[in-house]
């Protein structure tokens, strides 16, 4: 008999078996990993293994996808990404996704609030002082590195209890990548649930309570950060750094 | 007389009036199909057949209810979008994820079948439909006379244009509509309904359309094939103001107007394929259009 059950940490996002597809080609084979609340999560893996694909999916962006995605015990697979969204699931793509028709401003209030509980506007720009300066500017005239921070600003308003962060850090300079690891820290201790796909795992090691490392579409090993430097060497090679 | 450049200023100001009045139609049409092509991705070739449609339904409203000018105004655009929600719903919407040109032989279809189905009912002769009491009759403004009713279809036109063009660059709505039309996907997985707004949007360019149609009833006669005769000279300026871009649409509309009017004046000849000239130089110089963002 092993040690006395522990009680198990509540599960936010519970994904099983998920499949999806792109066009022909099949790009997740049963990613299966959960996601317990008030943690931050990395996805890690090498380019092309799925991480995106496994972003996409939970938000219902793939149109095909099969397997099953329980966000607070509720089903996700089958609906529409806006009604995921409004369970309260926000998403802050790779491409960032920054609108160019659109101001900082209106950018930033662009996601609706779903539900009570997000960040007020003062508390954003207190986050992102920058972002008030440029409030006027077009979207898309910031710096790729401000460019994330709004990316990631604008769905801290919307009562999303979960944040999808796809490569936060991708592109940007060393002193930017550090405000963003601050950032994702001050994330969860406000309660955030936050799903970090990464290629860099210096930086998720800094930020992140679990890693799953992910190949060909599957998750095949899960590290806690705890261990993380126990396990550097089978990591590197999963990583193939 | 008084004369510019050896034209008598009446001939001058009336033909530039014509052109206004030329010129609001091609705003409003315009600025339908740069609405609907920016967020559907469609050429909606009928568009010409949904203001004709505006225009008949005023007509059959007077005819057979005795409901007026003003009622028809507000009911036309709600039946004629209505209509056009209908055809978005359960036929346009399949066609979102492929080619530009699915979605032109669609809607090219459904106005050869429209326009057959009224040329069948009402034939081709053209019906009348008089200019409202109290927009009849005209001001002389020393240099020239200008029937109140031309006036109203301007000042209306600028004032749907204007009203169009700020509800779409300063609302809220507006910002949603902007940023569904670079990146719907995105845009729905912050908890939009996307599919719900491309409906809406469509049935709104439709709704211009039709109020175009019944504002025209009076100037043109009631003609299955008047919105046939109107949609090329239209998408010349959609192409020239550049496709999507809702105040291109609308400046353009104008200009050319007032374009094809003084044509008219100085080169008659030349009146009816001047935008089209103008529609070659401009994609030679600027093949994005003239207010256009894509290259």
């Amino acid at each position: 008999m092993g040690p006395p059950v522990m009680p198990e940490p509540s599960i936010l996002l519970s994904v099983k078996d998920l499949h999806a597809h792109y066009g022909e080609s099949h790009v997740l084979h049963g990613m299966t990993f959960d996601v317990p609340k008030g943690e931050v999560v990395t996805l890690l893996g090498r380019n092309g293994v799925g991480k995106t694909t496994t972003m996409r999916s939970i938000m219902g962006i793939v149109a095909k996808r099969a397997g099953s995605i329980r966000y607070n015990g509720t089903e996700t697979v089958g609906l529409p990404s806006n009604r995921i969204a409004r369970l309260g699931i926000a998403y802050c793509p790779e491409e960032r996704g920054i609108f160019s028709s659109l101001s900082v401003r209106e950018n930033l209030v662009l996601p609706p609030v779903i539900k009570p509980g997000g960040l007020s506007l003062e508390e954003v720009y207190e986050l992102f002082p920058r972002l008030l300066e440029r409030a006027g500017s077009q979207g898309t005239k910031l710096s790729g590195g401000e460019q994330q921070m709004l990316a990631i600003a604008r769905i801290l308003r919307t009562g999303a209890e979960m944040l999808l962060l796809d490569e936060p850090t991708e592109g940007l300079a060393p002193v930017i990548v550090q405000h963003i690891g601050d950032i994702i820290r001050q994330l969860r201790q406000r309660g955030f649930t936050i799903l970090l796909v990464e290629q860099n795992f210096h930086f998720a090691a800094t930020v992140a309570d679990r890693h799953y490392v992910v190949e060909h579409g599957q998750v095949i090993d899960m590290i806690p950060n705890a261990d993380l430097a126990a396990n550097m060497d089978k990591l590197k090679t999963y990583l193939g750094v | 007389m008084m004369t510019i450049f050896g034209i008598p200023t009446q001939a001058l100001f009336g033909q530039l009036l014509l052109g206004l009045i030329n010129g609001a139609f091609y705003a409003m049409l315009s600025l339908g199909l740069a609405l609907i092509f920016g967020l559907l991705n469609i050429v909606n070739f009928s568009h010409g057949a949904l203001y004709m449609m505006g225009a008949f339904v005023a007509w059959l409203l007077l005819t057979y209810l005795g409901a007026g000018y003003w009622l028809a105004l507000i009911i036309a655009p709600l039946a004629v979008a209505v209509f056009g929600i209908i055809c978005e719903r359960f036929l346009l919407s399949r066609l979102y994820k492929l080619d530009h040109l699915y979605g032109l032989l669609l809607t090219f279809g459904l106005a050869l079948v429209i326009e057959g189905l009224f040329r069948q009912l009402y034939g081709i002769s053209g019906m009348p439909y008089a200019v409202p009491k109290e927009l009849q009759g005209g001001w002389n403004l020393g240099f020239m006379y200008l029937p109140i009713y031309r006036g109203w279809v301007v000042v209306a036109s600028l004032v749907l244009c204007l009203g169009s063009w700020l509800l779409i660059e300063k609302t809220k709505l507006g910002a949603y509509l902007r940023a569904a039309t670079e990146n719907a996907t995105l845009v729905q997985a912050f908890g939009i309904n996307v599919p719900m707004m491309v409906t809406l949007t469509y049935g709104f360019g439709v709704a211009l359309a039709a109020i175009a149609g019944v504002l025209a009833a009076p100037i043109y006669s009631v003609n299955p094939l008047m919105g046939s005769n109107l949609i090329i000279v239209v998408f010349a300026v959609v192409v020239i103001g550049g496709m999507g871009s809702i105040l291109g649409a609308v400046i353009t509309g104008f200009l050319l107007g007032l374009v094809e009017g003084l044509t008219k004046v100085f080169y008659p000849e030349a009146a009816s394929t001047v935008i089209f000239v103008v529609m070659a130089i401009v994609l030679l110089i600027k093949p994005a259009g003239l207010f256009g963002k894509r290259s």
